[in-house]
């Protein structure tokens, strides 16, 4: 499967659809269908396809990041968005909203922030957990 | 102030975070586990501290009121077992800096045991019985990783085992919760204090059964008798730090639980106590009676674990009593007998893993020799095994003292003579070991061989003692000092029997409100 033509060019095309999807669906997610876990999925799955056309390692280099550290830094955003309230008085994972409109996105609030934090991590521990498995596989294939 | 019940969650997340981002240092995740396990235990102190000035505290989260949103409760009962999961962690964490090789590290250890603390100190902390479901997962799935991590053969012998009766334990307590909100329409505890007198009077029958699952689920948990035989069979395999740290803590968030639903939900069940009872005495006897064939470390411990958790249900299962004065004594004993009993465990662990790494074998029989090689060690096992076994003045003999006395003013005979018998044979099993590790003449075969087996310098083994020493001159003041936990017991207890502050706390519950 892998050099095939036909999957490269598509993915040239659809990768990148799918990843500006995924940000469409996480910042859509507050009051419609939609949100971090979604998002993360997809981008994943923008990923996974790159892997699958260009072979793992290609896929490590174009995300750039080690996935671990996409959910170390998903899980402290979280911890952070849960935090804000604390500091001003209410209960943790209080939602709080910026005053003013930023245009596109609306009020920016800590609960954007906490679904940005499930974005990278459903992102990370699936490509993690795909990119690991795949990497043996192609191992395992290598020497026949 | 009410923000405090949140920290012994927060903080071990914010480790694991952490220490996957430094998941390539192994300096860094040492220092991220040393430190973040001693912030939990400087919170969980701080919290029991706030708990006892202010009385019980409570924190919605979010804002969202009892009973629709997640409630976070710690009454005293609450921040002792905290605190104990604090000092666990802090002593596993010091002693993995040696006990974790770099393979385990390297493959996610620091991030689980962050993750494993997590579950444990928010299952305390949930006042609410779906997030206590959910705690358990958490707690599953990390001590699931941290059981398998190495992939030895035996290892994943006794992880098939451990997670094939866990998930079972997992789905009957989902079942069980599920009829329970059908029962109710509600799964706060302190809501569900309020609606099982009208609900126990109207289904008498769905409420026993729903009880009796509950019972199965924490049982399994627990390791209650005859739910126990997927303990002893993994708790031996993984490295000694991490099983240090499951026989100090997860068969007791079994126990914590049994305890809060069976006194706050359901306190009037009688036939749920007398069942915990019987259970109770059976599983001391059954935990003693499977060591004395054992001859290997970690496994005659693990066995005594199981009869310890029988010692610490038996003061819950005094709640059968009509008498007040019983039910606070049993309680008290149960507390104080948790309390001493998770110090005492994860430190008998700890020194077996030292004498492990000193002779390289966990066989009583390929040991011996170590009195004359290291009189100090030998003087460091007495502590805690006489504690376990409970010879006076160590913490062990006061826990054990109380139940007694719940048990005789109680009339139960036969409760308090197994408990008795079960103590003695402790006693046996902890000579035992330390005639065959410590005194005996080493086997003449290949003494000189095991001992070359590991080679620990004096830097190792000196950050191996510290959690190890740590612990046993806890166990040692309380048993010099026992009036200060026996006071915060009773006050545990207390507030186990009166749940009025609890409920006050929680607030904003609509009494007798329909489901």
């Amino acid at each position: 499967m892998r050099d095939s033509l036909i999957l490269r060019t598509t993915t040239r095309v659809i990768m990148p659809l799918l990843l500006l999807f995924s940000f469409f669906e996480l910042l859509r997610g507050h009051n419609e269908p939609g949100g971090g876990f979604v998002g993360g999925l997809l981008a994943a799955g923008g990923l996974c396809l790159y892997m699958l056309a260009h072979g793992v390692d290609d896929a490590r280099r174009v995300l750039r990041v080690d996935p671990r550290v996409l959910i170390g830094v998903g899980l402290l955003l979280a911890l952070a968005a849960g935090l804000v309230p604390v500091f001003q008085g209410a209960p943790f994972l209080t939602g709080v909203w910026a005053e003013n409109k930023v245009p596109g996105i609306g009020k920016v609030s800590t609960v954007l922030l906490f679904d940005v934090g499930v974005y990278l991590v459903v992102a990370g521990t699936t490509l993690l957990m795909v990119l690991s498995l795949a990497a043996r596989d192609e191992e395992e294939d290598d020497p026949c | 102030m009410n923000q405090l019940v949140v920290m012994p969650v927060l903080i071990p997340l914010a480790c694991a975070a952490l220490s996957v981002l430094a998941s390539r240092s192994a300096r860094a995740q040492g220092i991220i586990g040393v430190v973040g396990t001693g912030a939990l235990l400087a919170a969980s102190i701080l919290l029991l501290r706030t708990v006892l000035e202010h009385g019980v505290l409570a924190l919605q989260i979010a804002g969202w009121p009892a009973p629709y949103g997640i409630t976070l409760v710690a009454d005293t009962l609450s921040a002792i077992m905290v605190v104990l999961g604090g000092i666990t962690g802090f002593a596993v964490a010091i002693y993995a800096l040696v006990d974790i090789d770099a393979d385990r590290r390297e493959a996610g250890f620091y991030p689980m045991l962050h993750v494993l603390l997590m579950g444990v100190c928010f299952s305390f902390v949930t006042g609410d019985a779906f997030n206590l479901y959910v705690c358990f997962e958490i707690m599953l799935i990390a001590s699931f990783v941290l059981l398998a991590l190495g992939g030895e053969r035996m290892q994943m012998e006794g992880a098939l085992k451990y997670v094939t009766l866990n998930l079972v334990s997992s789905a009957i307590f989902l079942s069980a919760l599920g009829v329970l909100y059908g029962l109710t329409g509600t799964l706060n505890l302190a809501h569900l204090h309020q609606l099982m007198p009208g609900v126990a009077a109207e289904h008498p029958d769905l409420v026993a059964a729903t009880a009796g699952l509950f019972l199965v689920s924490f049982g399994i948990k627990a390791g209650l008798f005859p739910l126990y035989f997927w303990l002893p069979s993994s708790y031996h395999t993984p490295p000694v730090a991490v099983s240090a740290i499951f026989a100090g803590l997860l068969t007791k968030v079994g126990v914590y639980a049994l305890i809060r639903m069976f006194t706050l939900v359901f306190g009037d069940l009688e036939g749920a106590h007398r069942l915990l009872l019987i259970l109770a005495t059976l599983t001391m006897i059954a935990g003693v009676l499977g060591a004395v064939s054992q001859y290997h470390i970690r496994r005659i411990l693990s066995f005594h674990i199981i009869s310890q958790i029988g010692y610490m249900v038996v003061g819950l299962g005094l709640m059968v009593s009509p008498d007040p004065d019983v039910r606070r004594l049993g309680l008290l004993a149960a507390v104080f007998y948790i309390a001493h009993h998770i110090i005492v465990k994860a430190n008998l662990f700890l020194i077996g893993g030292i004498v492990r790494r000193l002779r390289g074998t966990e066989e009583l029989r390929d040991m011996g020799g170590l009195y004359r090689q290291m009189p100090w060690l030998a003087a460091l096992f007495l502590v805690p095994a006489l504690s376990l076994a409970g010879i006076p003045p160590l913490s062990g003999f006061w826990a054990k003292l109380s139940l007694f006395r719940a048990g005789l003013q109680a009339g139960q005979w036969v409760v308090v003579g197994a408990a008795i018998a079960a103590g003695v044979m402790t006693l046996m099993s902890m000579i035992k070991i330390w005639n065959e590790a410590f005194w005996k003449a080493p086997p003449e075969t290949d003494a000189t061989a095991a001992i070359t087996i590991e080679p620990l310098d004096r830097g190792r083994l000196a950050v191996l003692l510290v959690p190890a020493v740590g612990l046993a001159v806890l166990t040692l003041l309380i048993g010099l000092f026992p009036g200060f936990l026996f006071d915060l017991a009773g006050r545990a207890a207390g507030e186990l029997l009166d749940p009025t502050p609890y409920l006050e706390a929680v607030g904003a519950v609509a009494t007798g409100g329909a489901p």
